[in-house]
């Protein structure tokens, strides 16, 4: 019997091929935009996991925070060197504890090689940078602790700053113009590639000691420090010294807000969940839409073909059908259809997803999680099947005379 | 002689609104094994009604009706299900084929739901459709063939599962006089082979050739009479 159910229900979507086509293209709308947006966010979700696990877990970073209100009336918090130094000296249980000096104005056309001009990000950094980011020289050498000291005038360069001075292949030992002031090449990094369409490669890294003279005297300090935990299990207990020290130095009181903040490598990685987070509502609302019309499309169809159908069920029942195999034939044919359309959808959506991802350089590749998958088809096997079972139902509820006289 | 249909009391009442209107009031009748009757009466007597509920098709709403001998009055849904399929053939005016099954998909389509297996349903829609002379178009979806062929079509669909009788509502309402009275030579065969026939109709000429005509008037039997001259 149900080998005929089955046979019955496959031989009306034949038999309705227009009508079927249709059917699946509204859930294949729906399933396919779905999966598309959503393969792309989590497609960049597991990137920006990625990078800030390269961080390392125990990692932590200290940055002045400027509350808003504050904000307002142009007093701006900072980190400077001072902070580094009592963290440095103070704090038990940290290692490779790492300033980081961004120079301001150096994207403005501040790096020059023969007529060349690169606007990499400069900034001044201590030798542990490297293993904080997990990041290292491809040719030559890093900072050392030594060339901080003696506040040498060497750089590092990211592989993209290579590239846009047009510096020969091994660089080493040639002379760059930093902000005015020349500096000599002594590494190149690995190459890391583009994060949402950003070099990761157009840096240049000079000693601390250096970027803070050139970044001149009168000039206000903003650093950002960066160290670990020597042992992850203490990382809340470091983090808590580290915040008490700041807060000390700061005369900030119990009731205050502080004007830093020291966070976890997690702790920035939830930031960037947050961000992601109401990317994906909004995305998420766009899906929605998408949804509705593929379902409103299947809707529309279902009650398009109640006439027909109605008739064609007054047929059978007058031929002796019962109520449950004209329930059964509808069920299984709305679940084909769904599934049919499901899986177009999916495979389209992903296959769309995919190719956005491969346009955008840099964009990380495309990924589907399953519960997308199980929302998508669920929610068009929902429309399809209230849409084809509800009039179906109704018809076959009715007397075989009633159902054939349906106008 | 066995009864194929025993009606006692049959009332139909369509409520319109909060006005009631009698379409059958209180009809009594008795068809038996084999006979060929005719059901006459002038447009809107009643006569689409009575067949619809002797079909199973619709349900009186008062008296009782046996159907070789069980009370299908007292039938739940399902079995009603099963007393079409097995023990009923139902012809329409407007024939009611699937427009997109072949003729043979159409005929063997009452056997689905007697639980026959596909093969065998196939071989008896063929069988079905070579009694009424149109194996030969077992291929052609309704679009395909004439008024005359289609209703030989579900008269064959009608007949495919042996029924009791076969009920057939102006049969001929939609087709001309030729095709007609190839249709109604066709019901004399069948009546020949012994089957048990109704057909409504309100042209003299159809009735002449069956073998008792019952004529209805406001939902009572007015006349019921056995004709003198046949085949
Ligand atoms: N579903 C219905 N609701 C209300 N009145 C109906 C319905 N079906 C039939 N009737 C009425 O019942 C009467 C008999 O109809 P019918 O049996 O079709 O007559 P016939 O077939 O003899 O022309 C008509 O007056 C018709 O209007
Ligand atoms: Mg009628």
């Amino acid at each position: 019997m149900i080998v005929d159910i089955l046979r019955s229900a496959s031989q009306s979507i034949r038999a309705n091929l227009m009508r079927s086509a249709l059917t699946c293209l509204g859930i294949i709308v729906g399933v396919a935009s779905t999966i598309a947006v959503v393969s792309v966010i989590e497609g960049l979700k597991a990137n920006i996991g990625e990078q800030f696990e390269s961080m390392g877990s125990n990692a932590l970073t200290v940055q002045a925070y400027t509350p808003i209100k504050q904000a307002m009336t142009g007093r701006f918090a900072r980190i400077d060197h001072t902070d580094l130094q009592l963290i440095e000296d103070r704090v038990e249980g940290i290692i490779d504890v790492t300033p980081i000096l961004y120079l301001p104005g150096s994207r403005n056309g501040g790096t020059k090689y023969k007529g060349n001009i690169s606007t990499a990000t400069v900034l001044g950094t201590s030798a542990s940078y490297i293993r904080l980011d997990n990041w290292f020289p491809e040719i030559g050498r890093f900072i050392l602790p030594q060339d901080d000291q003696t506040r040498r005038r060497i750089a590092v360069i990211g592989s993209k700053v290579r590239e846009d001075l047009e510096l020969p292949e091994d660089p080493r030992g040639e002379y760059i113009q930093i902000m005015g002031e020349w500096f000599k090449v002594a590494g190149v990094m690995e190459e890391r590639g583009e994060l949402f369409g950003f070099s990761q490669d157009d840096l240049i890294m000079m000693p601390y000691s250096a970027a803070r003279s050139l970044n001149g005297r009168g000039r206000l300090l903003n650093i950002e420090i960066r160290f670990k935990a020597e042992n992850i299990e203490e990382l809340n207990q470091v983090k808590q010294r580290v915040e008490r020290l700041l807060r000390k130095k700061r005369g900030i009181g119990e009731n205050d807000v502080d004007d830093f903040k020291v966070q976890t490598a997690d702790q920035l990685l939830d930031n960037f969940s947050s961000f992601t987070t109401s990317v994906t509502l909004v995305l998420g609302g766009i899906v929605a839409i998408s949804l509705l019309v593929g379902g409103i499309g299947i809707m529309n169809i279902m009650l398009v073909s109640v006439t027909e159908r109605t008739r064609e069920i007054g047929i059978n029942k007058a031929l002796g059908a019962t109520r449950q195999f004209i329930m059964m034939q509808f069920l299984i044919e709305a679940v084909i259809l769904c599934l049919m359309g499901g899986m177009i959808g999916i495979l389209a959506g992903y296959g769309l997803g995919a190719g956005v991802a491969a346009m955008l350089p840099g964009f990380p590749p495309a990924s589907v999680p399953l519960w997308t998958i199980g929302l998508a088809l669920g929610f068009s096997a929902t429309v399809g099947i209230v849409f084809g079972i509800a009039p179906a139902a109704k018809a076959a509820g009715l007397n075989p005379i009633d159902a054939l006289r349906y106008e | 002689m066995s009864q194929v249909i025993k009606l006692e009391a049959i009332g139909k009442r369509y409520l319109m609104g909060d006005q009631a209107v009698d379409v059958l009031n209180g009809l009594d009748l008795i068809v038996n094994t084999n006979e060929f009757v005719a059901l006459t009466g002038p447009s809107g007597s009643g006569k689409s009604t009575l067949m619809n509920i002797l079909g199973c098709l619709d349900k009186p709403t008062a008296g009782q009706y046996l159907l070789s001998g069980e009370d299908v009055s007292q039938f739940d849904e399902n079995r009603l299900a099963q007393v079409r399929n097995q023990h009923i053939g139902f012809i329409f005016q407007s024939f009611n084929l699937m427009p997109r099954m072949t003729a043979l998909d159409n005929v063997a389509q009452p056997l689905i739901f007697s639980g026959i297996p596909l093969k065998e349903r196939k071989r008896r829609a063929l069988e079905a459709l070579k009694h009424v002379e149109l194996d030969d178009r077992a291929d052609h979806i309704p679009a395909q063939l004439s008024g005359g062929q289609r209703q030989r079509v579900a008269i064959a669909r009608a007949l495919v599962t042996k029924p009791d009788i076969l009920l057939a509502d102006e049969p001929t309402g939609n087709l001309d006089s030729k095709t007609t009275d190839a249709i109604m030579n066709l019901f004399e065969a069948l009546h020949q082979e012994g089957q048990t026939i109704v057909i409504v109709t309100h042209e003299s000429e159809i009735a002449g050739r069956c073998k008792r005509v019952i004529d209805l008037r406001d939902g009572v039997i007015a006349s019921d009479s056995f004709n003198e001259v046949s085949a």
